[in-house]
């Protein structure tokens, strides 16, 4: 079976700077694969390709079969390739509800389809949405006054009401009070498994990744440097040199 | 304020919009610039508040609704009646086919940009009025007389902007309850999430500006023929009078609310009609003061301010309307 | 229209006059538009007020020839008072928005404008003014092209004024303050500098800028309350195309905006040229959209 995702020889510079250098890797359909690396070692320049915010220089990205390295970012999001944000991204002038409402991917987001108000379907899965990320009780609250943990999994909950395929999430665990970690990383394997949605994930929390992934991958100095399962990554030496900066 | 109290307040003003003109007959005239400023406050705040694409040239719109009625009826020869209308719809198709033109151009602009861009689109369009022979060039058109003594035809300009006013109204009140109001709101808070979320961020803000230029476009074309005269920069595109009250009265009535324009635009006209006469030639001196007085010491506005006051009632509406 | 770019493919000497004439009053815009990309710089703030305080330096030089005082004063007098009246309307308005939306600041300032504008038309009437100098013509090539003398003494005056700026900003304390504070407002408080200061000086140095060049434009042309807001159009635009913190090229941009638009008067007729300013900035500002649009930005 070919990858949901697959990256062949991806190339980015920022003027002189390389970012990316040759990148290729697969994400399987159905998976949670990891992407870790050092600071600066071009993780989040690689979402941002993939994404579409800045296309890359050299060659391509395929999601699905489908050749999306030129694509712009709100035609990716519709192929059901989600990502979501660092800093948390939501609208804070409005209700939890709201922000979910918007992004009903069965309701549609055609002119025609956009014109009709928030149906009860929408409102049910929104409510069931919330629900699974822990914010029921806070639905009618403005995005603006929850927390920086309650922002992050409003975001995931959103990015579920769009019906992704797969999400890019980068560091879903970053900021966020350490009790509170474990939550989030059994809600992102029930939606793996519930809802069948391919996760790619960015993270700096080592215990956290080696949990949640099946299958990482290392970049540094902008290169791929070594792919496999948690445990070869953790026992690659190459892998530890870049974490510790020895060459 | 609960959706019931707000149904009422609704009944009471339709109540007020059929009865003022009988019984206040000498008021015809302000009564229906009232109405006609609650379109301009409301219209304005479709991309101004509610997408928070400010702009400041949606005179354009207007302006040029009021020439297409005018050239309409200067040239088609109809009875007053049909030939208004049609300049009218003329008019609106016209400011809408410009919205979507020019939109689809500046609307891809973030913020500022977008309001410069306006700004200029606006003085631009009264300049080439304004030296147009076919317009009549800088001294403007003259619509045609009113069939009727001009106590009739304030009335009918006051039913006519009062149900203008009215259904610009009602449709904003179920365009903003739809998931596409969602969307404009969505834009204005984080257009950039918008966009990573898959939606056409673009087609929303255009349809939203080509919605409120066709609405002006029709209000310029009765408002010509309210005024009895067309001038390029004086009533059509007239920037510093019509061009800034809009803004101005969805600022001071609460941007982004859908009672705030409509607030904003009648204490706007009131306290106009009250004061303005004893200023003497420094109407526009104190325009200038209020516009900075506002913007800097109270943008929130007045439903804004509100709401920060009494915080509780905001909540209770909130649920209580059931808007998801 | 085709008639008159058949005159000019005719007349060359034509061509040359046009061109003198825009690079003299280029170097007025020059001027302002370095006084606007000072204040956006700094304080980040689009100064829509900009072009109501050059007309409002116009003024104070030919109130000063009403009472018999030659108008040569007006370019250090204007420049002295409107410091002053910058300096109020930053304590007044200017730092209560600076801060915020930019929106904000936008609206502020245009409803200063309009408050400038309307108090000229009040005080001084809406007839167009200039302030006789007294100098002459110069006819140059056998009488084809002329220059006058005022414009050239303008265009000279504009030239001395940047320079004088450009010195200001370097050697003095006050100046590498604004310089610092343009370059990163948080590290010029770290290290000190009462950044507020430094905003109201900016902001009163501005002014002080659109005095002085308000005073070479009554005197070489003309002014009138209601012409402010193309000035201010012309300063943005320049700025745009130039960029913010880029000397030669608010320079290049201000001499060249200034000769096409004096090409675009001779050509579709002066009625028109203020049209044009005005759809050259939506030109310029989609232009600018479209450029952006495909080295697309990114969010963390």
């Amino acid at each position: 079976m070919s990858a949901q995702l697959a990256i062949r020889g991806a190339s980015k510079r920022f003027g002189g700077v390389t970012a990316n250098d040759d990148i290729s890797m697969e994400v399987p359909q159905g998976r949670i694969v990891g992407l870790i690396g050092p600071n600066g070692s071009g993780k989040s320049t690689l979402f941002n390709s993939i994404v579409g915010y800045h296309p890359v220089d050299g060659g391509s990205i395929r999601f699905e079969e489908r050749e999306i390295t030129r694509m712009r970012t709100a035609e990716i999001a519709r192929l059901g390739l989600i990502r979501t944000f660092q800093q948390t991204h939501v609208f804070v002038q409005m209700s939890c509800m709201q922000n979910m409402a918007i992004g009903d991917a069965e309701a549609g987001r055609g002119l025609l389809r956009l014109m009709r108000p928030v149906s009860a379907e929408t409102r049910e899965r929104a409510e069931t949405l919330l629900a699974f990320c822990g914010l029921y009780g806070k639905r009618h609250l403005m995005a603006g006054e929850l927390s920086f943990g309650q922002r992050k999994l409003l975001e995931l909950a959103m990015a579920l009401m769009l019906r992704p395929r797969m999400l890019l999430l980068d560091e879903p665990t970053a900021g966020i009070n350490p009790t509170l970690i474990k939550g989030v990383i059994e809600r992102l394997q029930r939606a793996n498994r519930e809802f069948g949605v391919t996760l790619f994930v960015i993270e700096h929390n080592m215990r956290v990744i080696m949990t949640l992934a099946e299958h990482i991958h290392c970049l540094a100095h902008g290169r791929l440097l070594a792919s496999g399962s948690p445990d070869e990554v953790r026992r690659d030496a190459r892998v530890l040199d870049a974490y510790l900066g020895a060459r | 304020m609960s959706a019931r109290r707000q149904q009422l307040l609704a009944l009471g003003i339709a109540a007020a919009g059929i009865a003022l003109p009988f019984a206040i007959p000498d008021f015809r005239a302000q009564i229906a610039m009232l109405w006609a400023l609650v379109i301009m406050a409301q219209t304005w705040d479709i991309t101004g508040g509610q997408t928070g694409y400010n702009s400041f040239g949606n005179i354009l719109f207007f302006g040029v609704g009021m020439y297409a009625s005018v050239v309409v009826q200067r040239d088609t020869g109809l009875d007053y009646y049909a030939a208004l209308a049609l300049g009218m719809a003329t008019g609106a198709a016209i400011a809408a086919t410009l919205a979507v033109l020019l939109g689809s151009m500046i609307l891809r602009m973030r913020g500022h940009y977008f309001a410069i861009a306006t700004l200029g689109l606006g003085i631009a369009a009264g300049e080439i009025a304004g030296g147009w022979d076919y317009l009549g060039a800088g001294s403007g058109l003259s619509p045609p007389l009113f069939p009727a003594p001009p106590q009739t035809a304030n009335l009918f300009f006051a039913y006519l902007y009062f149900a203008l006013a009215a259904l610009t109204f009602a449709a904003l009140a179920a365009l903003y309850r739809t998931r596409f109001g969602l969307a404009l709101n969505a834009i204005r808070d984080n257009e950039d999430k918008a966009e990573a979320m898959g939606l056409r961020t673009g087609l929303y803000k255009i349809t939203a500006w080509t919605i409120a230029a066709f609405v002006l476009g029709l209000t310029g074309g009765a408002m010509g023929n309210m005024l009895g005269f067309v001038d390029p920069r004086d009533t059509a595109f007239a920037g510093a009078t019509f061009g800034v009250w809009m803004v101005l009265m969805a600022i001071l009535g609460g941007k982004g609310t859908l009672w705030g324009p409509v607030l904003g635009a009648t204490v706007f006209h009131i306290t106009q009609e009250l004061l303005w006469t004893h200023l003497l030639g420094w109407q526009r001196v104190a325009l200038g003061l209020i516009i900075v007085g506002i913007v800097v010491f109270f943008p929130q506005g007045i439903l804004g301010w509100a709401r920060t006051r009494w915080p509780a009632r905001h909540e209770q509406r909130e649920q209580g309307s059931g808007r998801a | 229209m085709a008639a008159n770019v058949q005159l000019l493919a005719d007349a060359p000497f034509l061509i040359l006059q046009l061109l003198l004439d825009g690079l003299m009053i280029g170097a007025i815009f020059a001027v302002a538009a370095y006084g606007m990309a000072l204040v956006w710089g700094v304080m980040n703030v689009i100064n829509v007020v900009q072009g109501e305080l050059v007309m409002l330096g116009g003024f104070i030089t030919y109130q000063l020839t009403l009472w018999g005082v030659s108008p040569l004063w007006g370019v250090p007098v204007a420049a002295l008072v409107l410091f002053f009246i910058g300096f109020g309307l930053h304590h007044a308005v200017i730092r209560r928005v600076a801060d915020r939306d930019m929106f904000i600041s936008l609206l502020a300032t245009f409803g200063l404008s309009i408050l400038l504008q309307q108090l000229m038309n009040q005080i001084w009437g809406g007839d167009v003014r200039t302030a006789e100098s007294g100098l002459g013509t110069w006819f140059l090539l056998d009488y084809t092209v002329t220059v006058s003398q005022m414009k050239a003494a303008a265009c000279g005056g504009a030239i001395a004024i940047g320079c004088a700026l450009i010195l200001f900003l370097k050697k003095s304390r006050i100046g590498q303050a604004i310089r610092a504070t343009a370059q990163n407002p948080r590290a010029a408080r770290i290290l000190g500098i009462d950044t507020n200061r430094v905003f109201a000086a900016t902001y009163g140095i501005n002014a002080a800028l659109c005095g002085a060049a308000g005073a070479l434009v009554v005197m070489a042309y003309s002014v009138h309350p209601y012409i402010g807001l193309p000035y201010t159009v012309r300063s943005f635009m320049i700025v745009i195309v130039a960029g913010l913190g880029n000397l030669p090229g608010v320079i290049a941009a201000g001499l060249g905006l200034g000769a096409a638009e004096n090409f675009a008067g001779f050509i579709l007729g002066v009625q028109y040229q203020v049209a044009f300013v005005f759809c050259l900035l939506v030109v310029i500002l989609v232009i600018r959209s479209s450029l952006l649009q495909r080295q697309r930005r990114f969010l963390r």
